[in-house]
């Protein structure tokens, strides 16, 4: 046991170091095996992780130094089934994007492979430690493998722009974790998760705790791209090659949202028990934002990598919602929700890779009626979109439904939001597929917003050389990922009984006496937490919401591709509303570092204020 | 605690507060990466600060006899740590900042292309 919780860490990080010192001397093929064999292993390391982990959590203390009489003395992992789902998600979605990147690159040195392979063991620590400040250290290493990756295009100016960016934003965001581990370390003398957990919770909180959960929320809600913490996002993910974006998009911001809830759980749901109600407002307000300001603006991209980027930050926010109702159900449905999402997610940008590859170019007007040569891929984009929109039997579809079980008395809200949000992405997607595929809708976008669209034709002409020249035919390497990636969202759906599994690992998961008495070898202070009971009925309460949810997400698109058809007055009081807001929305992101730093600092003093006036 | 005791945090808080001001209005990308570290070095500050002991010694414990009060080696380590991730993330950036003077000839983060939306 002990050496198969470290293997998805070590292995990875051995195999980088050992093609950065093969360099040159390897052929770039046997470079690309190794690292999609790599890869692959850890997917399988994940697996048997989550077989081992579903009856309780494995803990290894490294060295042998396992806690004398409860008090932690060593490093410890402690991994459980959601961590153990986080590995075996990271690596299949490291193996489907390295396969992609097989023909997606026609030089690439072997350097991209280490920083790939990095990322990987960067997230499988993250995912497996049990001590705060090793989640800094991964937190930190997955963060540079990423923004090195992010801007590995360096010919392509806009590439290192957004890498400039995303890597700033973030090092503030890390900077704010570790002070907030620095002063929890300073009040308790402990690193270790559990034993953190066990000290705080023996006294009421006070102002210190306040400020380090402030510091630990705000770090990883940077990374998250929870807004106003999302500046950085969409200029990243947007210039990255393909086969990052996979990563970036598919996992990463997700784990944000697993490491509040992880430190949460285990650290702070002490202390702040009785401020449970104030900071599920505080969580909910949030992720209603980000949810909402996701959607809005993907739905105003017509630059296809945009479009998903900001696809990924609206379903992040959905993902925190299921964290905020602080339920072991909306945390079983937030697990389950962020997998099958990002899997989705994940397809459909290797799908965007696929058209940038063919055609050279991202911007939907000029791919407008292009993709019938690929004709086979629209059916696969509107499937993306379906899982997008929460659709059976897709497994977004019982996230959706356990985010809105555990919602309880405010169900009814909940639902409408996840509806509404799934359907405008999933309508943004719908829209880009019709206008490319079948070429429909107005060649321009309408009057006021030419110059926006002559902006994008200027910055298409400053795309680095690699995305203009189109380029060899699409092979099956390419395809295959796709096909791997629906299919294996569409698995997480069709597992019988998986719901019920999810929650009860999610009610251990939450039960933070059980996990200390676990992780540091005592006998449990306080009862069990009792599983919740459960029952098959909430996949029939969410099914009209998800045929709501497609339903208006094809009314969207058809809206968008079509809306010069509709009377003239109806029209113009429409846009009478909407392009204002949209103006004011787009102005926000001005794609400045400043700002984006700015917009950090705005949102910790803001949720500072709140938790003051709040946590009394 | 004594007031003056407060004073390695209000410097650790001053120290990120300027580091962050300076990320924010700068012209220049080197100035701007050499203000995150200036951030960043609030971190240090606080982690030395956290374990700090007075009148003890480094916590080497060879040649001195048992028993001897020393800072806590714990912080020193998390702070050894933290300036080997600072100074990756450091390195990155000028990089990153020297591939973009190369091809704009300009380090002013105002004259990137914007990217707006």
């Amino acid at each position: 046991m002990p050496a198969l919780a470290a293997l998805p860490v070590a292995v990875p990080l051995l195999v980088a170091a050992a093609l950065v010192g093969a360099g040159t001397l390897l052929r770039r093929r046997v470079a690309d095996i190794v690292a999609i064999v790599t890869a692959a292993t850890v997917t399988g390391f994940g697996a048997a992780l989550l077989a081992r982990t579903l009856h309780g959590e494995a803990v290894v203390w490294f060295g042998g130094w396992t806690p004398r009489s409860g008090i932690a003395l060593g490093v410890a992992f402690a991994i459980d089934p959601i961590g153990a789902g986080m590995v075996t998600l990271a690596g299949l979605l490291m193996t489907s994007a390295l396969t992609f990147s097989w023909r997606y690159f026609e030089t690439v040195g072997t350097l991209f492979h280490s920083l790939m392979l990095l990322l990987l063991a960067a997230v499988a620590g993250f995912c497996s430690s049990g001590d705060l400040f090793n989640m800094f250290v991964f937190f930190e290493l997955m963060s540079v493998a990423a923004y090195a990756l992010a801007g590995y295009k360096i010919e392509d100016l806009g590439s290192l722009q957004g890498a400039l960016n995303f890597a700033v934003t973030n090092s503030i965001g890390a900077m704010m974790v570790l002070s907030g581990t620095a002063l929890l370390y300073g009040r308790t003398g402990a690193l270790n998760l559990a034993q953190i957990g066990v000290s705080l919770a023996s006294a009421p909180s006070d102002r210190l705790v306040v400020v380090a959960f402030l510091l630990l929320l705000v770090g990883f809600f940077v990374k998250a791209a929870v807004v106003p913490f999302h500046f950085w996002l969409a200029d990243a993910y947007a210039v990255a090659p393909t086969p990052v974006c996979v990563l970036l998009a598919g996992l990463l911001s997700e784990l944000g949202v697993y490491a509040v809830a992880r430190v949460y759980w285990t650290v702070f749901s002490g202390p702040l028990e009785q401020h449970a109600a104030p900071l599920h407002a505080l969580l909910f307000a949030g992720a209603t934002l980000t949810a909402l300001v996701g959607g809005v603006m993907c739905t105003l991209q017509h630059h296809l990598a945009r479009l998903m980027a900001y696809a990924t930050v609206s379903h992040v926010g959905l993902t925190l919602l299921g964290i905020a109702v602080l339920e072991p159900e909306g945390l079983a449905g937030a697990a389950l929700y962020a997998a099958a999402d990002g899997l989705v997610k994940a397809a459909l940008f290797v799908l965007v890779g696929i058209l940038a590859h063919r055609f050279g170019t991202l911007y939907e007007l000029e791919l407008r009626g292009r993709g019938r040569e690929l004709r086979w891929a629209a059916p696969l984009l509107v499937l993306g979109a379906l899982g997008l929109a929460g659709a059976p039997p897709f497994g977004t579809f019982v996230g959706k439904a356990l985010i809105e079980e555990g919602a309880h008395g405010a169900a009814h809200w909940v639902a409408a939001l996840i509806t509404v949000v799934s359907a405008m992405t999933a309508g943004a997607v719908l829209r880009v597929t019709g206008r490319v595929f079948g070429g429909w809708g107005p060649r321009s976008l309408g009057g006021r917003d030419v110059a926006s669209a002559e902006e994008a034709h200027r910055q298409a002409a400053e795309e680095g050389e690699e995305l203009r020249a189109p380029r060899s035919l699409v092979g099956p390497s390419m395809i295959a990922p796709v096909l791997v990636l629906l299919g294996a969202s569409v698995a997480i759906g069709l597992v019988p009984g998986l719901s019920d599994r999810t929650v009860v690992v999610a009610a251990r998961f939450v039960d933070r006496a059980g996990y200390a008495a676990t992780v540091l070898g005592v006998p449990r202070a306080a009862p069990p937490v009792t599983a919740p009971v459960p029952h098959g009925g909430r996949l029939v309460a969410a099914a009209p919401w998800a045929a709501a949810a497609v339903a208006l997400a094809f009314a969207g698109a058809w809206a968008a591709l079509f809306a010069n058809q509709l009377p003239r007055t109806i029209r113009r009081r429409v846009r009478r509303i909407v392009v204002p807001a949209a103006r004011g929305l787009r102005g926000l992101h001005s794609g400045q570092l400043g700002d984006s730093v700015t917009w950090v600092m705005i949102g910790t003093a803001g949720i500072g204020v709140l938790l003051a006036a709040t946590l009394r | 605690m004594k007031p003056l005791e407060y004073l390695p945090y209000l410097v650790a808080a001053w120290l990120f507060l300027v580091g962050v001001y300076g990320v924010v209005t700068s012209r220049n990308l080197i100035h701007a990466v050499t203000c995150l570290a200036v951030a960043q070095s609030s971190t240090y500050v606080l982690l030395l600060a956290i374990g700090f002991r007075r009148d003890a010694t480094a916590p080497i414990f060879f040649d001195v006899p048992l028993g001897t009060r020393a800072v806590d080696p714990v912080v020193a380590s998390l702070a050894l740590t933290d300036v080997v991730v600072g100074s990756t993330v450091t390195a990155l950036l000028l990089a990153l900042a020297v591939q973009i003077h190369k091809r704009l000839g300009t380090l002013d983060p105002n004259e990137l292309r914007s990217m707006k939306g």
